[in-house]
């Protein structure tokens, strides 16, 4: 009975990881989906996520709801104007300087925070209603923090869900990223789509951040968890967005069933021979599309 | 303005395009040379560097810059290529034999990674590759029977037949000689068939195809060449600094090289080797400039990572073509001189839809 609840243990806080996996992942897939440009920064969306929930909760005394509702709009407000300054005038040149040009950007930002007065290069914590509470069920015991990023993640879904499926711009946003130039010809704005979607998925980033500081704490290398997120978007099959939640959660669970049953090593490495796996195997992913190549 | 009659065929394809280029590069080579005598030891332990990066990036500019694939797991060839030196010089194998038989092996799993490269396009590939360089950072740390894991490894100073390179200034021959080889390794292998046919994969693969180039063997064959130049600089690297550890080839590292030929300028050899002189001297710039920058900003240890990072981000945005771009427009302002158009190297868009049809 106590190897079973070990291992729902370990499996629970596998996906509450998965989850997060999956919210970053979730941002390139919105990005990629829309514009094709993969955002190599999206990981140092959480960095600056969570060090701005820091900063409101820790140094200003502000709660921590309004503190994340506050970081989620400081955050769209930055990947807007990313979007605006940085990435528009590069529309239309080859993937590669696109791709080349986020990871400078990823570098420039984690090494901004760590100039930031007050930030810099320590690790920080800071007090969330779910600190320290657990919950009990017969003989499991749960931690409310995993709990919460579960449940949040769910609720953040559902909203986006709804949001793609039934307002006039989340199916304009739809239209342009299965054909830009149709979308032209129907009166979208497709400058507007881009910007929106930067927002959008610099916010989706910047939860995940505020979501994994509890787990990990606050630290300026913790974009490179994010990392991790591109497995679980391959695996999804870049381009889902279904996909990209899945694989989170399967790339969360082996890793943390990894890190109790294998030897030391395999947690930090199981995301990415699991990536490598699906390439050669099935490079389209579980809910890609293979789509042929026309001239 | 120079006019150009061609008279035959094979005249496009010549390592020197004009009779002053070889001059030129005479002068050059000879110059390299007497520098060590004009500079002090540690002026010559940065040059060290930077030819032995250079080694590195032409190799990656012959993936990257020509044939199109994209490489965010260079360092685990470097990385490669550094243990497997630094392993074989220990249990007593000479460095004129380690040093190959680093790039040899790191051409090796060269070729391992560039089969699923076969299947994948642009991103997937960058992503696999970054896959792989954790790996094998995670491989270098758990073996420890094998590589002292964290520890890290100590290695002797390179020597052949009895000469120790053990001095700033004989180390700087030794790469030397290597880069020149390199350099011209790179400028055949580009003018030969296989060049070319990397260069039409760069430019359509669909095209390429359409003429009857494979594509399994020209892609594996160009992970495989540009591994095996990152495996012999990481061999220089284990070499010159005597004690590697697995904290030097991580992603970052990787993210570096590709910096490196970005900055220095995609598809041309020289920026390779401005990149790599670039980013090897920025350090330099910043400690020596420190004292004149306001305090807020010198102590910061984000300096240099930040600047790395703006210097990508600026170059892309303003200059695609690097500083080799910089280079050609000055001389061709010059060439051209009251007749200077800013239209001529005007870039063209592509508007259709690239990674996803």
């Amino acid at each position: 009975m106590e190897i079973v609840n070990e291992i729902i243990q370990t499996i629970l806080s596998g996906i509450s990881i998965g989850c997060i996996y999956g919210l970053v992942a979730l941002g390139f897939v919105l990005i990629f989906k829309a514009t094709e440009v993969i955002n190599f920064a999206q990981g140092e969306m959480m960095v600056i996520g969570a060090f701005i929930t820091y900063t409101l909760i820790t140094l200003w005394g502000i709660p921590y709801w309004a503190a994340l509702l506050l970081t989620t709009i400081a955050l769209g407000i930055f990947g807007m104007i990313l979007e605006r300054i940085v990435l528009r005038p590069l529309i239309g040149e080859p993937v590669f300087a696109i791709v080349m040009l986020t990871i400078g950007l990823g570098y420039f930002v984690r090494a901004f925070v760590s100039m930031v007065p007050g930030w810099g290069t320590d690790t920080y914590g800071f007090r969330t209603p779910f600190t320290d509470k657990t919950v009990t069920y017969g003989a499991l015991i749960l931690s409310w923090e995993h709990l919460a990023v579960i449940l949040m993640t769910l609720a953040l879904i559902l909203v986006l869900f709804a949001f793609f499926r039934f307002t006039r711009i989340g199916v304009a946003m739809r239209a342009t990223s299965q054909n830009q130039l149709a979308a032209v010809y129907m009166g979208i704005s497709v400058n507007r789509v881009f910007s929106l979607t930067w927002t959008i998925s610099a916010a989706l980033g910047g939860v995940g951040g505020i979501l994994l500081a509890p787990i990990t704490f606050v630290h300026m290398n913790m974009g490179f968890i994010g990392l991790k997120a591109f497995p679980a978007a391959v695996l999804g099959g870049f381009g889902s967005i279904p996909g990209a939640i899945v694989g989170g959660l399967i790339i969360g669970v082996t890793e943390s069933l990894s890190g109790v049953y294998l030897p030391i090593g395999w947690k930090d490495i199981a995301a990415w021979i699991i990536l490598i796996a699906v390439l050669i195997i099935r490079p389209q992913g579980l809910f890609g599309i293979q789509e042929k190549k026309k001239v | 303005m120079r006019f150009l009659t061609k008279k035959s065929y094979y005249e496009d394809i010549r390592i020197f395009k004009y009779g002053s280029t070889f001059f030129w590069y005479l002068a050059l080579v000879i110059g390299c040379c007497l520098l060590p005598l004009v500079l002090d030891d540690y002026l010559v332990s940065i040059l060290n560097l930077t030819c032995m990066y250079s080694i590195a990036t032409v190799g990656l500019m012959l993936l990257t810059g020509y044939t199109g694939q994209i490489s965010m797991g260079h360092a685990a060839f470097f990385g490669i290529g550094a243990y497997t030196s630094a392993i074989l010089t220990s249990k007593g194998m000479p460095f004129i034999l380690a040093m190959p038989a680093a790039g040899v092996l790191a051409g090796f799993v060269g070729i391992f990674i560039g089969l699923p490269a076969l299947r994948l396009a642009g991103l997937y590939l960058a992503i696999a590759t970054m896959g792989f360089g954790f790996i094998i950072e995670e491989i270098l740390v758990r073996w420890e029977s094998m590589t002292n894991g964290n520890m890290g490894m100590m290695v002797d100073p390179p020597s052949i037949g009895g000469f120790w390179f053990d001095t700033e200034t004989h180390f700087y021959y030794l790469t030397l000689v290597l880069l020149i080889l390199t350099i011209l390794a790179a400028r055949n292998i580009l003018r030969s068939p296989t060049g070319r046919a990397m260069i039409a994969i760069r430019d359509s693969e669909v095209a390429a195809q359409a003429m009857g180039i494979s594509m399994a063997k020209y892609k594996t064959m160009a992970f495989a060449i540009s591994a095996f130049f990152a495996g012999v600089a990481g061999s220089l690297y284990a070499h010159k600094l005597t004690f590697i550890n697995p904290e030097s080839f991580t992603i970052l590292v990787s993210i570096e090289f590709l910096a490196m030929i970005i900055i220095g300028g995609l598809g041309s050899l020289h920026g390779g080797i401005y990149g790599a002189a670039f980013i090897i001297f920025l350090p330099q710039l910043i400690i020596m400039t420190k004292d004149y920058m306001p305090k807020f900003i010198a102590d910061q240890t984000g300096l240099e990572p930040a600047l790395y990072g703006l210097m990508i981000i600026l170059f892309i945005l303003f200059e695609p073509m690097g500083i080799y771009g910089i280079w050609r427009k000055t001389k061709f302002f010059f060439e051209m001189f009251p007749l200077y158009k800013k239209g001529t190297f005007k870039r063209e868009r592509k508007y259709f839809k690239a990674e996803r049809h």
